[in-house]
């Protein structure tokens, strides 16, 4: 992938018309004009050339997940290329080409990949392999029916003859592109669910150093900037002396910008040196005061109050007002943020009559519209090269780091690359939303739940961006709480809206990765009550959700469960949904005199309909386990005096190599509609653990991260 | 002026002598595989080797580089074939990738030390190197891995 491919490809397929063909993917009709050559180019997906050669445009973005070769192998396997010949190039910001076809948007989170394109680059790829087919059968002057292909070939069986696919390109370019392609069976894919058909494509240049992420765009004359941000939120520039900044060698200008104030140098190092040297007056606004301690004391207030129901089956406050034994429980989890190793920036060239971005970004269509809209063009005007992410989690669909470059650009009157430090990244994040939540339920004689109620007080990330409309239920908020799986007749789910201010954004899994530890450590209370094994207990409850008993079963048999195990270690189960997909986990956990617990082994049993990529299905597993780890062991983001107390690494630590347990990865292949992978391997595990723990030593975790203290022995 | 040799390249660099080597090797000379993830030794992205050892180059000023070699993740093999890289390639380790340069330079460096390492010589090599993809398990595998190439004879 290259900046020139890119930026060619931009022009290209720019300001083609498409009509009804967006739904499909196809560009209709074919715009002669763009028509290369000697290429076969018959979507916006792929291109054969006279080599054979395919090049596959990857619209997501590759922050990790692998997208960079699922798609790919999606597109080569209905395709029928031959693996060796494939390259990939990162589709430019053009919603009407690009736009996931299920929201609309050339935007990229809610693990959507897969599942949102599957059925489209498909079809576009069978269409591509119909077209080659069609030229061939031409060609020779025999039936359709009679041609077929191999990877990279078609092929006349009854006359033994074959024509490569690149010596058919100039022809199958003259074809009409069919609309209904005839889709390969299940039993003929090549590369969709094949273990070991398909290495990534990007890993070479990741280890040696080659490729390039947003930090690493290079430019004739590009000038770095860093900028000095309101450490409260909300708070605004009174005024600023560059004085002491402008004396920095290296340094050029200092600018005011929306986000802070901009020192734009030489070097990365100038620029940090400059600001260093910035005196910035800041006007802190309402939020100056705020404090964990004061949100903590207020969501306490707030949990006694009536929220908006999320979901209501049959009566639950009646059967709690009601008979049988009634069981309470207060649960909380903390802001976090999102710690993508690649810090946030973004490069921007703003001239008088267009704009580029080079952006780490898993929304390119949102940059190109955010830069459109602050330099006045145009979108046309403005292109935008998606680099590599270094990582992604939520945090890069915001466009906080597009508007940092743009401006600066535009005020500098040159090529910048606004780069942040890792104080900024964490102390101007959008934050998972801080929770306080409370439950009842009434159990019967053998402790089967009559009735649950879950109230939920925090911030509603969609109503905070107006994605959803204000005084509603945010669905992001009581995802995996209001779509319980268990079948218990009386259900109430409510929720609290408490917005302090903080920017709150969509961090891996969402609310199901608060949801899933409140109410799988919860149900694992029920369990313990009725003196029920946890596995078994939620197996009995899941008679209407098959899909999560399936995991669940998977997950069970596949740890062991029920087995023996070594003195001091204890094992924990849970089940979420989330993202279209279905997961269990098991953990196995040993806890320390001191309290320090030592997660050792994690099996997992995921079901995401049809599973395309294996191997990294199994890395999302690996890496979805981490995520939550680090989050259930350590992740915590306080508030003092409206500012963020964590700062770096070493007071807002991560999971290292030492602590990562062995992580065994189970996929069902359900037949059903694909799933996401990205998110959905987080939500289940910091409740196997903490189910875990209390299995260990009958200590219930209900506040997150794990405090150390609680388990000492 | 400050003198060093990069990758077997020397370099002249007119830079202060309390610039970070870090950016001395990502700017001027313009090697961008080291990489920037915490400014303060945390989390082992900028990782090279200073004479052979491995160091956090965010926090190594450039006057206590100078007159040393240093090697980045692109001087690591001429073919970009060590043992470590192709064995990161077979583990299919990386995810985003952003760190991996720092993992294999500081594997690189245990290697060196321990051709066979036990997986406790692992924790204590690769402890300063954070991963938030979630990749330890797969670089485990892949040093051992490599660890059993180089045994093998290959290179």
């Amino acid at each position: 992938m290259t900046a020139t491919s890119v930026t060619r490809r931009a022009m290209l397929t720019g300001g083609v018309a498409l009509g009804a063909g967006l739904v499909l993917g196809f560009r209709l009709p074919l715009d002669a004009a763009a028509q290369t050559a000697g290429v076969f180019e018959p979507n916006q997906w792929l291109r054969i050339d006279r080599d054979g050669i395919v090049t596959i445009t990857s619209s997501v973005p590759e922050m990790g997940q692998g997208s960079m070769t699922t798609m790919p192998m999606v597109i080569a396997d209905e395709l029928d290329a031959d693996w060796s010949k494939i390259k990939v190039e990162q589709a430019p910001a053009n919603p009407k080409l690009y736009a996931n076809p299920v929201t609309g948007a050339q935007a990229y989170g809610g693990s959507r990949g897969v599942r949102d394109h599957l059925a489209l680059w498909r079809k576009s790829a069978a269409a591509a392999r119909q077209m080659l087919r069609e030229a061939a059968a031409k060609e020779w002057n025999v039936p359709e029916t009679e041609v077929e292909t191999e990877p990279g070939v078609v092929i006349h069986r009854p006359s033994g003859r074959t024509l490569l696919y690149g010596q058919l390109v100039d022809k199958a370019a003259q074809l009409p592109v069919p609309q209904n392609p005839t889709l390969k069976r299940k039993e003929q894919f090549r590369y969709m669910g094949k273990e070991g058909a398909a290495a990534r494509l990007d890993v070479p240049m990741k280890v040696d150093g080659k490729a390039v992420y947003g930090m690493d765009v290079k430019l004739p004359g590009l000038l770095v900037a860093s900028i000095e941000r309101c450490p409260v939120f909300g708070g605004t520039v009174q005024s600023f002396d560059a004085t002491a900044a402008k004396a920095v060698k290296g340094v050029r200008q200092v600018v005011k910008v929306t986000n802070g104030v901009a020192v734009v140098a030489d070097t990365t190092w100038a620029a940090l040196n400059g600001r260093r040297a910035l005196k910035v007056t800041w006007d802190e606004g309402p939020n100056a005061s705020l404090s964990t301690a004061r949100i903590e004391h207020e969501y306490a207030r707030l949990i006694t109050q009536p929220g908006k129901v999320a979901k209501k089956t049959g009566d639950a406050e009646a059967a709690l007002a009601g008979a049988g034994t009634i069981i309470e429980a207060t649960y909380q989890v903390p802001f976090l943020e999102h710690a993508c190793m690649e810090p946030m920036n973004a490069t921007a060239h703003v001239t008088a009559d267009a704009c580029h971005v080079w952006a780490p970004t898993q929304n390119p269509g949102g940059s190109q519209a955010t830069a459109a809209r602050l330099t006045g063009l145009p979108v046309e005007r403005v292109s935008v090269t998606t680099t590599l992410l270094g990582g992604g989690f939520g945090r890069r669909g915001e466009i906080d780091f597009i508007t940092d470059a743009v401006e600066t650009s535009k005020a500098a009157g040159a090529p910048v690359k606004v780069v942040w430090t890792r104080e900024d990244d964490i102390q101007h994040g959008f934050y998972r939303p801080a929770t306080y939540n409370v439950f009842r339920a009434a159990v019967d004689g053998k402790g089967q739940p009559a009735a649950w109620f879950n109230r939920i007080v925090g911030g509603g990330i969609l109503i905070q961006k107006g994605r959803a409309p204000a005084n509603t239920v945010d669905g992001a908020a009581v995802s995996g709480a209001a779509d319980l799986p268990y079948d218990i007749p009386n259900l109430q789910v409510e929720w609290v809206e408490k917005d302090w201010g903080v920017p709150l954004g969509f961090w891996r899994s969402v609310g199901s990765s608060q949801n899933a530890f409140i109410t799988e450590s919860f149900i694992d209370e029920l369990a313990h009550a009725a003196k029920a094994d946890p596995y078994e207990y939620r197996r009995a409850l899941l008679g209407k959700a098959p899909r999560h008993k399936a995991v669940l079963e998977l997950a069970a048999s596949k740890a062991g469960w029920g087995s023996a195990l070594p003195a001091g270690v204890g094992r924990g189960i849970a089940v979420a949904f989330s993202y279209g997909s279905y997961a269990a986990h098991v953990a196995e956990v040993s806890v320390a005199p001191d309290g320090g617990v030592r997660v050792r082994r994690i099996v997992c049993a995921i079901d995401c309909g049809f599973p395309v990529n294996l191997d990294q299905i199994r890395a999302q597993m690996e890496g979805g386990a981490v995520y939550a780890l680090t989050a259930a062991l350590y992740g915590k983001i306080t508030l003092d005096h409206g500012r963020v107390q964590q700062s770096n690494f070493h007071d807002y630590p991560m999971l290292r190599i030492a602590e990562m347990p062995k992580v065994e990865t189970h996929i069902i292949d359900s037949g059903e509609a694909p799933g996401g992978l990205g998110e959905p391997g987080v939500p289940p595990v910091a409740p196997a653990v903490t189910n875990a723990i209390f299995a260990l030593t009958g200590k219930r975790i209900r506040t997150l991260p794990i405090e150390q203290a609680l388990l000492t022995s | 002026m400050i003198s060093l040799t990069v990758n077997g390249q020397p370099q002249q660099l007119d830079v202060a002598p309390e610039m970070p080597l870090l950016w001395a090797i990502r700017e001027p000379i313009g090697l961008t595989g080291t990489k920037y993830g915490c400014g303060i030794a945390q989390c082992g992205a900028c990782t090279v080797h200073l004479d052979g050892a491995p160091v956090r180059s965010c926090i190594i000023p450039m006057s206590a580089a100078a007159g040393k070699k240093v090697t980045t993740i692109e001087g690591l093999d001429p073919k970009s074939e060590h043992p470590l890289q192709r064995a990161w390639i077979e583990e299919q380790v990386p995810q985003c990738g952003y760190c991996q340069s720092g993992q294999i330079m500081s594997a690189a460096a245990l290697l060196a030390q321990k051709p066979t390492p036990t997986d406790a010589d692992i924790d204590a090599a690769m402890a300063g190197n954070i991963c938030r993809c979630g990749t330890y398990q797969r670089v485990r595998a892949a040093i051992h891995r490599a660890a059993a190439m180089k045994r093998g004879g290959a290179r």
